[in-house]
Formats: C-alpha cells, structure tokens, sequence
C-alpha cells in the first residue's frame, strides 16, 4: 500500500471498510506527518492527538461490528478530519485565531461538528486561520502565520488557510473551514485543493463562531472534488438550533465516472476577466473552461454588470455584522478579560487588549457604518445594491446552469506582501465576495500552475442548493485533468 | 470624501467600547478614511426603488413545538467565566 496520508477520501473510507487499513494506522500516519511538517508549515493552532486516536480505536470497534454484518457502516466511519478553529468541538479550546479566545472550551459541538461525530469521523485537531475569520492570508493569526507547502514562503490564503495547508500537505484528507467572503475558495486556489461554499442556510451555523451572520458558512476542503461531496451530504441540512438552515431535500451527490457534460450550460462572466488581474491566473482559467466546452458544455458570455460594487458592499455590511457579533466578548462571561474596578474599564481594556489589528479595524469600520447620521449612507445603501448583486445571479441563472471565474485574481502571494495595507488586502477578494452577497455555492479546485508553480484554482457558482450541478461539472474536469493529484514536494 | 478627524475616530472606538492607543487612533483615522473613500462609490449607483436585501433567505417564521429540552449545566456555562460565585458571573459594582 501506498503512504496512508496520500489517500483520498474515498480511498480512504473503502481501505477502512475492507479491513485493509485501521482507522488507527490511518490517524497515526497523519499525525506523525503533522509532527514531521508542522514546524515548517503550521497548519494547526491545537493538536488533539489523544482525543483522534481514542475516536480512531472506536472507529475500528464499529468498523469490524459492521464488517461482520451486525451494524451499519457509517458514512465516514474511522476517516480523520483536521477542522477550522472557528467551528467549536466539545472540550477542545477554540480560539478563532484570537488572543481574546485563548483559553475558551466551548461546553458544546457545533451541529456540522455533531452529525460529522456521528458518521464517525476522527478529530485531528483545530487548524490555524485569521482572526475571527478576517483575512485574505492567515497573517492575522494571534498564533503566527501558516505557510503555503508550495512554497513555504508564500501565504495559504485564508482566512481558512491552516485547513487549506493541512489538507495540501497531507496532514489530513479533509478539513472543515468557514467562508463568508471566500474564505474557503480563495486558500483552496492557493494551495492547489478543492474547496465548498455551500449554498447560504444549506449547513446550519450553530457553533461557528459568527463573524457576518448573513454571510457566514461552513465549507469544506479536500483534495478532489469527489471526497467533498463525500461529506456534503453528512454535514448538510435543517437544524433547530439555527434558525436559518433550510429544511429542503439533500441532492444525491454521489458522482458518475461520466465525464459527459452535453446540455450543461456554463456562464463565462466578463467582468471577472479584469485588467490588473496575473494573465497566468486568466490563461489557466480560460484553458479550463476550454475543457468543459470539450466535454460537452455549452460556453455563454454572460455579464453579472455589479460585480465591482461587491468589495464595497461586503466591506460595509460584513463589518457591519462582526461589528455587533463581536460585542459579546465583554470580558465577563468568557473569553480574554482585562480585570479593571469599573465596569466599563473591563469592556474597553479587554476588548482593547483582546483583538488584534485588523478585527478592530472592522469593528470600528461596522459601528461606523451603523452610527447615527451614517447609516442609510453607508449600511442601508450597501443592502441595497447588495440586492442588484443578488438580481446579476438570478438573472444569469435564467440561462445558465453555472458560472465559471477565476478565484483571485492572482496566485499566492508572499508574506508580508500586503499586511501594511488593508485595500491591497481587500482585493484578493474581489472575486469571491458575490457570492457570499448574493448566497450562491460556490466550488473552487486546482486548474493549474503559474509561471512560479504556485497552484491557481478555477471556481463555479450554482443556483441556490444546486452544489449537485457544481460537483458534477467540477468532478467530470478532474476525470480527465490530474492537477487534483499534484502534491508539493516536502522534507 | 472628508477624512475621519481624530475626535470621530474616538467616538467610534467609544460606541464600539474599545480602548485603542495613540497609535491605532492616527492609524485608523489614516485607513478607515481610505476604505470609506473607497465605499464612496456605491454612491454612484440609482438605488431609489431597489429594496435592501439583509438576508438572502426567503422571509419566514421558524417555529419548533415549545418542548423542554436538555441544557448546559451551570457549572458548564461558568467554565470559561473569568469571576463567577454562587453560579453567577462575578462583576464590579455598577450602582454605587
């Protein structure tokens, strides 16, 4: 057998199945490859060894039970999972990348956390990402940045860029993150994997720590498009805890060997090829698309003409949120506290001393957004021109199945590169934030390598809860490219 | 566009409850300035009849049967508190 870190998902759970490999071996093969890689990459801000290889031995007890015929295999029985900081697992500290959260153990599982549990996955730990989610590159980190396995200069993206990384360097075959303006696409195109944003109210957000609740989803990495849809289905549908998870039907989202994309209609936005943007990330995005076309699909230009509004309106409706999410952390009931005689003084020196640079740049941006006298000027007309956004996508999904752009309009870049200047930051994003706006899945995955061999990812946008359609086009691209395959060369 | 003056700059951090240093102040004041120039633009746009959308999610009632379900414990919800006595979290006085 090949190394165990190096098998897909699906690989995986069929070599568990069969009794060709334990989950134990399998979550051991992981961990010792985190231990080996970690100090170069830093992928996770807590391990959670002890805990993987107890859920692991009981995978194993479960995984004989069914093979001698007296249970039921569990859909991701014995397979191990590396999971955003952001998400809580009981018992587990659960930063969020911030200062302010150091020492938090959540009493509970998020609902994703709790189904994942059941269909018996293995905890290997809570990866590394920006704070609160705030971020384009995983600099924002209380815990020090994660590097890039391509090339350990350059930055993973973010703000989910540890499970990103980890997934990339073979840490683990899948990992959980967060996406609310392309944190789970962006460091997906970065690091060369496949990576979920589902459809808005598809997965329940009860126990992700919230940053823009009206934008704020759970997504998920892994290496080929296949192993994400492995757990789409586990992780997805209504939950009483979350009042906006919707109660509708799961797509079968199990995949064909086809690679027969005839009567797929495939939108080609022009105002995501834009000047400024790396022709290499152009070129490779084209070249791809030139190969759904040979698989069958019918190309349309199409035109989504507020495309350029959506930085705007997502850096004023986001911040906007997080500005009154993020007012539960009062040093009272958890979290970091500064302990003053006055009340006041606990909530200005905890909050002050607790966040880092760029979430009290947001903070200050929202409060400013939503402060009397600037309100209808800033966060009342961002909601509206978010709604033009949302009309661009319902309008080209009159005649398309899908939208096809690039993620970023560059490949990684290096660290440091734009910490000193927020808009440089912002930018990365141009191209992922419509979909956040307007609620839409979108699905990123690897369609080849710059001029400096850094992976640049291509995505796709589906109507709502249509990520079957994604999955679909994105697994028949993989049937016959093998980008999906490449992995960087580590020590 | 005018720039943010310093006063704004701690009239915000005051709503936001945040104590900020002399540095972050002249900071922000420099960056927040440049990111609202920069939102400056949706002005451009006739918005007059469009709606405003806060969430993309169909509006609804989400009911549940009001049924009594198991919760955290006291003592689970006062793990993380930084003061906490008699099963209450522990704060300064706030009436003199």
């Amino acid at each position: 057998m090949t190394d165990l870190t190096d098998l897909t998902v699906l690989d995986a759970l069929q070599a568990l199945r069969s009794g060709q490999v334990s989950s134990r071996e399998l979550t051991q093969a992981c961990l010792d490859r985190i231990s080996r890689l970690e100090p170069a990459i830093r992928a996770f801000i807590t391990l959670t060894p002890e805990l993987a290889l107890q859920q692991a031995d009981e995978a194993d007890r479960k995984l004989a039970a069914a093979r001698r015929g007296s249970a039921n295999f569990a859909p991701l029985l014995g397979l191990p999972l590396a999971v955003k900081d952001v998400l809580t697992v009981k018992g587990v500290r659960c930063t969020c990348g911030s200062r302010i959260l150091e020492n938090f153990v959540p009493p509970f599982n998020a609902t994703v956390i709790e189904r994942l549990l059941a269909a018996g996955v293995v905890v290997l730990g809570k990866t590394n990402m920006d704070e609160f989610a705030m971020g384009s590159s995983t600099e924002n980190s209380a815990y020090g940045p994660t590097r890039n396995p391509w090339n350990l200069e350059h930055v993973p993206g973010g703000s989910s860029g540890g499970s990103a990384a980890a997934v990339a360097a073979h840490m683990a075959p899948a990992a959980l993150g967060s996406d609310t303006g392309g944190s789970v696409r962006q460091p997906a195109s970065y690091c060369g994997i496949s990576g979920l944003k589902p459809t808005y109210g598809r997965f329940s957000r009860y126990g992700l720590v919230a940053y823009g609740s009206s934008l704020d989803t759970v997504g998920i990495f892994a290496r080929t498009v296949a192993d994400v849809a492995a757990l789409f289905p586990v992780m997805a549908g209504m939950d009483p805890l979350d009042a906006t998870s919707m109660d509708l039907p799961v797509p079968d989202t199990t995949l064909s060997a086809s690679a027969d994309l005839k009567g797929m209609r495939i939108g080609l936005p022009a105002e995501y090829f834009i000047d400024g943007m790396q022709p290499a990330v152009e070129n490779l995005v084209r070249q791809a698309i030139e190969t759904l076309h040979s698989l069958g699909a019918e190309i349309i230009p199409i035109s989504l003409p507020h495309t350029e509004y959506a930085l705007p309106v997502y850096y004023l409706i986001a911040p906007a949120e997080a500005s009154a999410n993020l007012a539960r952390y009062d040093g009272i009931r958890f979290g970091f506290s500064q302990q003053e005689d006055e009340m006041w003084a606990i909530f200005r020196e905890s909050r002050g001393g607790g966040f880092g640079q760029e979430v009290k740049r947001r903070i200050m941006l929202g409060t400013y957004a939503l402060s009397a006298g600037y309100y209808d000027a800033y966060y009342g007309r961002a909601q509206k021109v978010r709604t033009l956004i949302k009309r661009d996508f319902e309008k080209a999904f009159e005649s398309v199945d899908a939208v096809a752009a690039p993620v970023a309009p560059s490949s990684a870049f290096r660290l440091g590169e734009h910490t000193d200047d927020p808009i440089a930051m912002y930018l990365e994003d141009v191209f992922t934030l419509p979909a956040n706006l307007a609620g839409v899945p979108g699905l990123a995955f690897p369609v080849g390598f710059d001029g400096s061999s850094m992976p640049v990812g291509m995505q796709l946008m589906g109507r709502h809860y249509r990520e079957d359609q994604l999955f679909k086009i994105a697994h028949a691209y993989q049937q016959v490219t093998d980008w999906h395959r490449r992995s960087p060369q580590l020590a | 566009m005018t720039k943010l003056s310093l006063a704004e700059v701690e009239h915000i951090a005051q709503l936001a409850r945040l104590e900020l240093t002399a540095e972050e102040k002249a900071r922000y004041s420099e960056q927040l300035s440049a990111i609202l120039e920069h939102a400056a633009r949706l002005q451009e746009l006739d918005t007059s009849d469009i709606p405003p959308t806060s969430s993309v999610l169909p509006t609804r009632s989400v009911l549940r049967p009001d049924v009594a379900r198991p919760g955290l414990t006291p003592d689970e919800l006062l793990s993380n508190a930084p003061r906490a006595e008699q099963n209450q979290f522990r704060v300064p006085p706030i009436l003199e």
